[in-house]
């Protein structure tokens, strides 16, 4: 921990209580999206395209439709035109166009895996069998699946109505040619001539990364009821109930409050649960059979119709003193944005010096349609694949000057006052603490001296969001507390939300009952996303313990009879005049004759956070007979502003740093020259297992983020960043090549061997 | 045109899932898991990808773990059928249940009960088995959340916690 942290001493924060929904989840009894049953359910299934770029000459139901079992069809033709129309969904625009042809195909498939048609029936089986009944007419079109292909002027067109946007221009004309780049970026600032005119060393290289998918174990589902007063009840596991039911309600153009969305067990999502996909489609089926219906992906259609994350082409150029002093960066990136425009181009432009004082520097980025599926946000996106390609030129520039990588990033780390590319200047933020703490890690001081070995480091950022949530909270009269929240729990944010609470309260976090409600029960809460939930829902629960103490005080006042300004809360008790004290079940006790219930109510609209740093540390060997990669010891330190739970924070440091690994060494999708992806299983989409890493070490570094009243930094998203960029590092210390290809497979690292040996 | 129809050629099973014998209806194409999901309604058991890469789905089929996505519900005629709601013992959590609970072993928890029963299979043939033994004998299933860290130290934390109840019990 760095020296001028101050240690803050807490009753509840910090420590590790068992999470209230932890019985449930090691019993089974925990419900998620695809164990919902009700009475008189159907089954359905989606006729997906084998096709990756097609127009749709006709959809032909008829022999589907006669099957017995089968209660109904539904296409693109059911569902409302759109036009244009941008929508804001909570995080981040969206063309509902583009959004409602992602969710059925219209005229054209985009993808192999694009949903064409959707059949209701009685069991899944009869669906599934109906589904393959349904005949296509398709006229194919040749894919375009690289993304320097897609940009080229005579490339074919994937959306006949797309004009490149530039960042900070008036809308494009229509009379403009159509195009497949969606959106261009330019940040500048200082004088780049004059910042590489300085430079004395300078370094520049390309990057490729393939695309990934967020990889949760639970499928996308969704069980939907249609009644006959037209209001629309959604099941679903989904990083944001609200916007959920903003994007069906928009998607089928009816009212949002017709709309009730109930989160159920959400069971991973990474960013890839918060667009929506099934849930229109089963209202559509539901409304026409008058019987609730169910879709449940298979794993093949969540590879090949959902997530990923772009692939893409970099090329990053940096200048130097020989002192090791950063003059000057210049940054090119253009991401695959799949069939639809919204790839994370626009966090990656602005994440990619966003470790560094750059003080002039350059980055143009490009959103890009090609035939793979419509991109969704994974874990910092966007800035995992800038890390990969900034940090192994950093270290590249390390080795050349001969300086620690370590002292380097110290020498040249954004810190307080530092402006950033894109314009915000950092506030009070931890990137030098994680440095030092890897500086000062036994892992780092520990010499690595086998053959094949070699150490790497590497830095990363995530912004971090702030948004909008709601909490209630009932003081119940035997001195418990009910807390009801909107943001589903995808790690265990009931307990650090009510962690919150109880120390503000000073109850213990036992007496705290944390439950997630539909939308119809909470006010308006966004995704559970950009690492915001323990930050921001926290801030709305601190909000609603304050409004409870108010409350409190005015109770006390009555019973003792004296003015509400000379009664205060404090540690748990209400204190009067005359140091009279009622402890907080004492006076929840008296509640029922005093006035009655007392609800808590708290909102947070935070427009932003302090932003989260990472440091890693790796080990690694390399087998030089199998170009295998083996992870022999992880470090990972990061600036969690304040642990609220210690053990929930240090999984989602683990987990990230695992994901980045995957990334690093094996994930991608592999596809054929048809645009089909050749690997949608987790048996040859090779995520790691247990067997693949080590135990993953943690360092918790405290630089309490001033805009939070407990100084919460998030923490989820940031230690996926380092991991690729720290393993290419170490391969080089082990075996001298420089890897700049994602992933780093057996096959891409002996290509490399080769090269080098001969 | 044969195979999709409603009701054809259903066969009756017996088995003992979690200690009660049952009887259930099944078409011959339907999983183990299927049945214990949808007919048996004991959805603690998870469904992750219907083709046994994940794991998520696994039970104990006479002692042995399996991945019920690959078994059909007629091969478990006469079977004994251990799934997740089967491991605690009333209301009391087994070891292996109170060690994932306490040490964070689970995030979005879609995972837990297919590792809760792999561990419980490990910890029946291997009672004290080594960080090596775990990762090779957990490698069959997935969790994305965690990085397996907490896993591993959970299913160490298990084992001694049932030696320790084992020895407490001798004493």
């Amino acid at each position: 921990m760095a020296p001028d942290v101050k240690q803050r001493k807490y009753q509840v924060i910090g420590t590790r209580p068992v999470r209230h929904d932890g019985v449930d989840k090691v019993t089974g009894r925990a419900k998620y999206g695809a164990d919902q049953r009700l009475a008189g359910m159907l089954e359905g299934a989606i006729l997906r395209s084998p096709h990756a770029h097609a127009r749709i000459r006709r959809i032909d139901t008829t022999q589907a439709q006669a099957m017995p079992g089968v209660r109904a069809i539904v296409t693109a033709a059911d569902f409302p035109e759109q036009g244009d129309r941008i929508v804001e969904l909570g995080e981040g625009m969206a063309n509902m166009r583009h959004l409602s042809a992602n969710v059925m195909a219209r005229e054209k498939v985009l993808y192999k895996g694009h949903a064409v048609a959707a059949v209701a029936a009685d069991n899944v089986h009869i669906a599934q069998a109906a589904a393959q009944r349904i005949h296509v007419e398709y006229e194919v079109l040749p894919a375009v699946t690289d993304v320097r292909a897609a940009m080229r002027e005579d490339s074919l067109i994937l959306n006949e109505e797309i004009r490149t946007q530039a960042f900070g221009s008036a809308p494009a004309s229509p009379d403009a040619k159509p195009t497949n780049i969606a959106k261009h970026f330019v940040f500048e600032l200082g004088d780049l001539a004059q910042g590489f005119g300085s430079a004395e060393v300078v370094i520049e290289r390309e990057f490729d990364t393939s695309t990934v998918h967020q990889g949760y174990i639970e499928p996308h589902n969704a069980t939907v009821s249609w009644n006959a007063d037209d209001r629309v009840t959604v099941w679903m596991s989904t990083q944001g109930s609200f916007t959920a039911r903003q994007q069906t309600a928009e998607l089928l153009q009816i009212p949002v409050s017709h709309v009730k969305v109930v989160p159920m067990e959400i069971g991973g999502g990474f960013g890839g649960k918060i667009s929506v996909y099934l849930p229109p489609v089963a209202a559509l089926l539901s409304k026409k059979t008058g019987r609730p219906v169910r879709l449940v992906m298979s794993r093949a259609d969540v590879f090949q119709g959902t997530g990923p994350t772009p692939g893409s082409h970099m090329r990053v150029k940096l200048g130097v003193k020989r002192d090791g002093t950063i003059v000057a960066g210049d940054a090119w990136i253009a991401f695959e944005a799949g069939a639809y425009t919204g790839s994370p181009i626009g966090p990656a432009c602005m994440c990619v010096f966003s470790c560094y004082n750059v003080p002039n520097a350059r980055v143009e980025g490009f959103d890009v349609c090609v035939n793979k599926p419509r991109t969704s946000a994974y874990r910092a996106p966007g800035s995992t694949h800038v890390a990969f390609a900034i940090e192994t030129v950093v270290d590249e520039i390390c080795s050349q000057i001969g300086m620690d990588p370590l002292t380097f990033r110290l020498k040249n780390a954004a810190r307080e006052g530092i402006r950033r590319v894109d314009g915000p200047v950092y506030g009070r933020v931890g990137l030098e603490e994680t440095l030092a703490a890897i500086q000062a890690s036994e892992h780092y001081r520990t010499p690595l001296p086998g053959k094949y070995q070699g150490r790497g480091v590497a830095s990363g950022f995530w912004f971090n969001v702030g948004l909008k949530s709601s909490v209630s909270a009932t003081v119940n009269f035997d001195g418990t507390v009910t807390l009801v929240e909107g943001s589903t729990d995808i790690g265990g944010t009931r307990t650090s939300i009510a962690m919150q609470l109880a120390e503000t309260l000073g109850i213990a976090v036992e007496d705290v009952t944390p439950t997630v409600v539909d939308t119809d029960s909470v006010g308006y809460t966004d995704v559970t996303g950009g690492s915001r939930v323990t930050f921001a829902t926290g801030i709305a629960a601190v909000e609603a313990a304050k409004d409870i103490q108010r409350q409190l005080v005015q109770r006390a006042a009555l019973l003792w009879n004296v003015d509400p300004s000379a009664v205060r809360y404090e540690a748990g008790s209400v204190w009067g005049p005359q140091q009279q004290c009622l402890r907080f079940k004492e006076l929840a006790a008296e509640l029922p004759t005093t006035g009655g219930p007392i609800i808590g109510r708290g909102t947070s609209s935070e427009a932003t956070q302090g932003g989260a740093f990472a440091t890693h540390c790796v080990d690694v060997e390399v087998d030089p007979d199998l170009a295998k990669v083996t992870i022999l010891r992880y470090t990972a330190a990061q600036d969690v502003g304040t642990a609220i739970h210690p053990s929930y924070v240090e999984g989602q440091l683990q987990g990230g740093v695992v994901q980045g690994i995957g990334w690093a060494l094996n994930e991608e999708y592999s596809y054929d020259d048809q645009g089909a992806m050749r690997n949608p299983t987790f048996l040859d989409y090779r995520m790691p297992t247990c067997y693949d890493v080590p135990m993953i070490d943690t360092i918790l570094v405290e630089v309490p983020d001033p805009q939070h009243p407990y100084g919460v930094r998030g923490v989820g998203e940031v230690p996926i960043c380092p991991p690729p960029a720290a393993i290419a590092n170490a391969i080089y210390q082990a075996v001298g090549v420089r890897m700049r290809h994602l992933p780093m497979s057996p096959p891409r690292l002996w290509a490399e061997l080769s090269k080098n040996s001969s | 045109m044969t195979g999709w129809g409603v009701g054809m050629g259903k066969r009756i099973v017996q088995i003992t899932v979690n200690g009660d014998t049952t009887e259930f209806l099944c078409e011959p194409r339907q999983t183990l898991l299927e049945v214990l999901r949808n007919t048996l309604e004991l959805t603690g058991t998870k469904e992750g990808c219907s083709n046994g890469n994940c794991g998520a789905c696994t039970v104990l089929m006479n002692g042995l773990p399996v991945v019920s996505c690959l078994v059909l519900a007629v091969e478990a005629a006469g079977a004994e059928v251990r799934t997740i709601e089967g491991v605690a013992r009333g209301s009391h959590l087994d070891e292996v249940q109170s060690a994932f609970l306490e040490g964070a072993a689970l995030q979005c928890g879609i995972c837990t009960p297919g590792f809760i029963m792999q561990a419980e299979a490990l910890l029946a043939r291997n009672p004290q088995p080594t960080e090596e033994e775990i990762r090779f004998y957990l490698a069959g299933n997935l969790c994305r959340c965690t990085g397996y860290d907490k896993i591993v130290r959970a299913v160490q934390r298990a084992a001694q916690l049932r030696q320790a109840a084992q020895q407490n019990g001798r004493s």
